[in-house]
């Protein structure tokens, strides 16, 4: 039966189809969508961790017990996750694992574009790269019968453009498989130096086994078309060369990326009068055809950043270039904002009010840096608004710590906001750390967390208590403010970033878009009382506009959040009543 | 066949993901080949978004690139505007007349642009443009302005009513099939 499916569903119903038993991910767009399509076949086990290190070593641990598993994660996500990686790749497995990564090249949504081919050859395990919904479930089956057979993770990676597009795939049957039996086996996986020294050569000879394997696999695959130009390429740059050049030219599309054939390359090479990689990001294959002394072009034509696309690889190499009409005037930008409604709004103002200088974190709440909130100064990667925050404190003394916070949301916090917590409790700066706590995984669409009391089906879980787990770490000051109170976030901010100890505020209000919130009538402006003094577009607030010089209020938007209401000096803001 | 390109435009948070599937939905039960292409994530909130929706004997690339698009259809008018220049030369464009001002122009650092269906026109694109949320709101729900565009939609189609409703069928939910079927008529008939 054939199915018009999202890439990552592919890659879930390719891991239902190969038998996988146990998932454990952490969300990260554009990979989010493989474990929540998974946990709807009742036959996994799924799950979300609290961070990539932690569902990789679960997933790590189902595989050591006898069961296939699977983690996923974004290509950032594979960073915290690398230290498992890279020693999983020397004690192999029992049964298969495979890793779930998805890059971003473009960024859509992520604060870099780095090639997790990279990671890939660093820990030396094998990747499969798909371009496309039907290959990307035969690749995720492809892949646990590598990760058996060659004794070794294998690492399964997607791209936006693959994960998140929709094209045919064929159905099969679940593989039904016993679990292998766990036999205790010291030497394999207790990688303490006597052992690790002897799995090392066991993980290069893998290698050298896995570049024979490549040089005649299925997934790497010569298309001919001619002698005039050969073009080596993956993922969904094989995608874009075909629309161009249909079968015009010579193609050899490899399914690996690591490791690379060498016989392979080297015979398609020497069938065509020039040679051409086409990839996005890094010049990965590029830089391995140099290595076998090959006459190649590449980065020398395409760019290192951002996605390609039919246009481009055409511009660059030769082909016809579709262009279209554009308007005389300007258009303006439509950036992304935060949501009417959003709790975390009021607190940016107050942040934005007080002048602070504000260390934030990766989440929707990454939009207080927008104008007119314009309230962060940094942000880096997961977790590290508390370190850098501690850090910025133990530089400049009493002179950051009185203006400087930390802020970061309740998902964030539990993947490595605490452990950077325990470091400021420890070596005691006197910092404020805001946790931004909206019950939810907001920016990745919504998924629980250790702190929101369910799991991934939405049925009752453990729940972690915030506040105790701030005054166990050994912070005395530990308040909670409501986002949508301005007066009472003033106050807290002011009188914490005074205290001469370290302190954790923790704004709660769940996010306005959970179905189970319920929201206040939208409000309206009295336009006779307004005084088009625009104190309420302050917070950029999507509902809100001015109207012939005066406040008005779309109230398919409006959800009552009243923070506007607070900011009116004349009381202009009224309620419609109408509950929504 | 050669490839066929729909563009879905609009504000996140709109409802372009119900119209991509029923497209989908509609064209794999043609028997061609589909590929929809869309991004979730940061650009969602509030943002301008984009699905592609690409059939033919065979799909290659995702995405739909400038001067490509045989139909843009959009939720909002500065969208339709903003992705003009990936419509053909002959192409069409069905959009909704509603207007939504981005952040820049409710914190008054830009204009929303006037007269777009005009300037629109004056490019050489074909332009239907209708008021869309009245029809939805008319057919029982501000919602439904997604299935208003693609009765809308199913104008330029050689394609049997039936065809439509069955997919209107497998992809809406049954509390919600009557309004969508009205909404889908009034689009259509407007």
């Amino acid at each position: 039966m054939k199915e018009l499916m999202l890439g990552n569903a592919a890659v879930a119903r390719g891991l239902y189809e190969a038998g996988c038993c146990v998932i454990s991910s952490y969300p990260g767009t554009p990979s989010t969508e493989i474990t929540e399509e998974a946990v709807k076949y009742p036959e996994i086990y799924c799950e979300w961790a609290p961070n990539e290190k932690v569902a990789m070593e679960t997933a790590f641990g189902a595989c050591l017990a006898g069961k296939r598993s699977f983690c996923g994660m974004k290509h950032v996500g594979l960073n915290v996750a690398a230290d498992p990686l890279f020693t999983m790749s020397y004690t192999g497995v029992n049964a298969g694992l495979v890793i779930g990564v998805a890059d971003d090249a473009g960024m859509h949504s992520s604060q870099n574009e780095q090639d997790s081919r990279r990671h890939a050859i660093a820990a030396k395990v094998p990747m499969l790269e798909p371009s496309d919904s039907a290959e990307a479930l035969e690749f995720a089956k492809l892949a646990y019968e590598l990760s058996e057979e060659f004794d070794t993770p294998v690492i399964l990676k997607m791209c936006t453009r693959v994960a998140h597009s929709q094209s045919l795939v064929e159905l099969g049957e679940r593989a039904q498989l016993p679990a292998r039996p766990y036999e205790k086996n010291i030497a394999k996986y207790v990688m303490m130096p006597g052992n690790a020294i002897r799995r090392h050569p066991v993980v290069e000879q893998r290698t050298r086994k896995l570049v024979e394997w490549a040089e005649t696999a299925s997934v790497n695959r010569v298309e001919m078309g001619g002698t005039k130009l050969g073009i080596v390429t993956s993922s969904t740059s094989y995608q874009y060369v075909k629309e161009v050049f249909g079968d015009s030219v010579s193609v050899l599309k490899l399914g690996m990326a690591n490791p690379l054939p060498v016989k392979l390359i080297r015979d398609f090479a020497a069938k065509v009068d020039k040679l051409v990689v086409v990839e996005e990001l890094d010049p990965i294959i590029e830089e391995h055809c140099r290595r076998l002394g090959l006459e190649v072009s590449g980065k020398d034509v395409l760019p290192l950043e951002g996605e390609f696309s039919q246009n481009l690889v055409a511009a660059k190499l030769g082909g016809t270039v579709h262009t279209g009409k554009t308007l005389s005037e300007a258009i303006p930008p439509r950036p992304p904002v935060m949501c009417a409604g959003c709790p975390h709004r009021g607190l940016f103002y107050t942040l934005n009010k007080n002048k602070c200088t504000v260390l934030g974190d990766i989440g929707c709440y990454t939009l207080g840096a927008v104008a007119p909130l314009s309230a962060m100064d940094m942000t880096l990667c997961m977790g590290a608004s508390i370190s850098a925050t501690h850090g910025f404190n133990k530089a400049l003394g009493e002179e950051s710590e009185g203006r400087t916070v930390a802020v970061i949301g309740d998902s964030t916090f539990m993947h490595s906001g605490m452990t950077g917590l325990a470091n400021i409790a420890y070596n005691q700066s006197n910092s404020t750390v805001i946790i931004l706590d909206n019950s939810i995984t907001g920016m990745t669409g919504h998924q629980q967390n250790p702190t929101t009391g369910y799991n991934i089906k939405g049925d009752p879980a453990g729940k972690i208590d915030l506040e105790a787990l701030c005054r166990a770490m050994g912070f005395n000051r530990v308040r909670v403010v409501d986002p949508y109170d301005l007066k009472a976030c003033d106050q807290a901010v002011k009188e914490e970033l005074a205290a001469k100890e370290p302190s954790v505020i923790i704004s709660r209000r769940p996010c306005a878009l959970l179905k189970y919130v319920k929201h206040k009538a939208p409000l309206k402006v009295n336009t006779d009382k307004c005084i088009g003094c625009k104190s309420c577009m302050k917070i950029a607030c999507p509902a809100i506009s001015m109207k012939e010089g005066k406040a008005h209020v779309d109230n398919t938007l409006c959800v009552g959040c009243g923070v506007c209401e607070q900011l009116c000096p004349v009381g202009a803001f009224e309620s419609t009543g109408k509950e929504g | 066949m050669e490839t066929k390109n729909i563009m879905i435009v609009g504000v996140g948070g709109q409802g372009s993901l119900l119209a991509s599937k029923l497209l989908g939905h509609l064209l794999m039960e043609q028997g061609y080949d589909v590929k929809v292409s869309e991004v979730h994530g940061m650009s969602q909130r509030g943002g301008s978004v984009v699905t592609y929706v690409r059939y033919g004997d065979r799909v290659n690339s995702p995405v739909i690139d400038k001067g490509e698009a045989d139909f843009i259809v959009s939720f909002e008018l500065l969208e339709a505007a903003r992705w003009l220049e990936y419509l053909k030369p002959d192409g069409q464009i069905v959009t909704s007349t509603q207007q939504i001002d981005p952040m820049p122009v409710i914190m008054g650092a830009a204009q929303y642009p006037e007269n777009l269906v005009e300037k629109m026109r004056s490019t050489g694109a074909k332009v239907d443009a209708l008021d869309c949320l009245k029809l939805a709101e008319e057919a029982g729900s501000s919602k439904a302005v997604n299935i208003v565009l693609m009765g809308r939609l199913s104008r330029y189609f050689d394609l049997p009513q039936e065809a439509w409703q069955a997919s209107l069928e497998a992809m809406v939910p049954p509390k919600f099939l009557e309004i969508n079927k009205k909404a889908f008529q009034l689009g259509k008939n407007a």
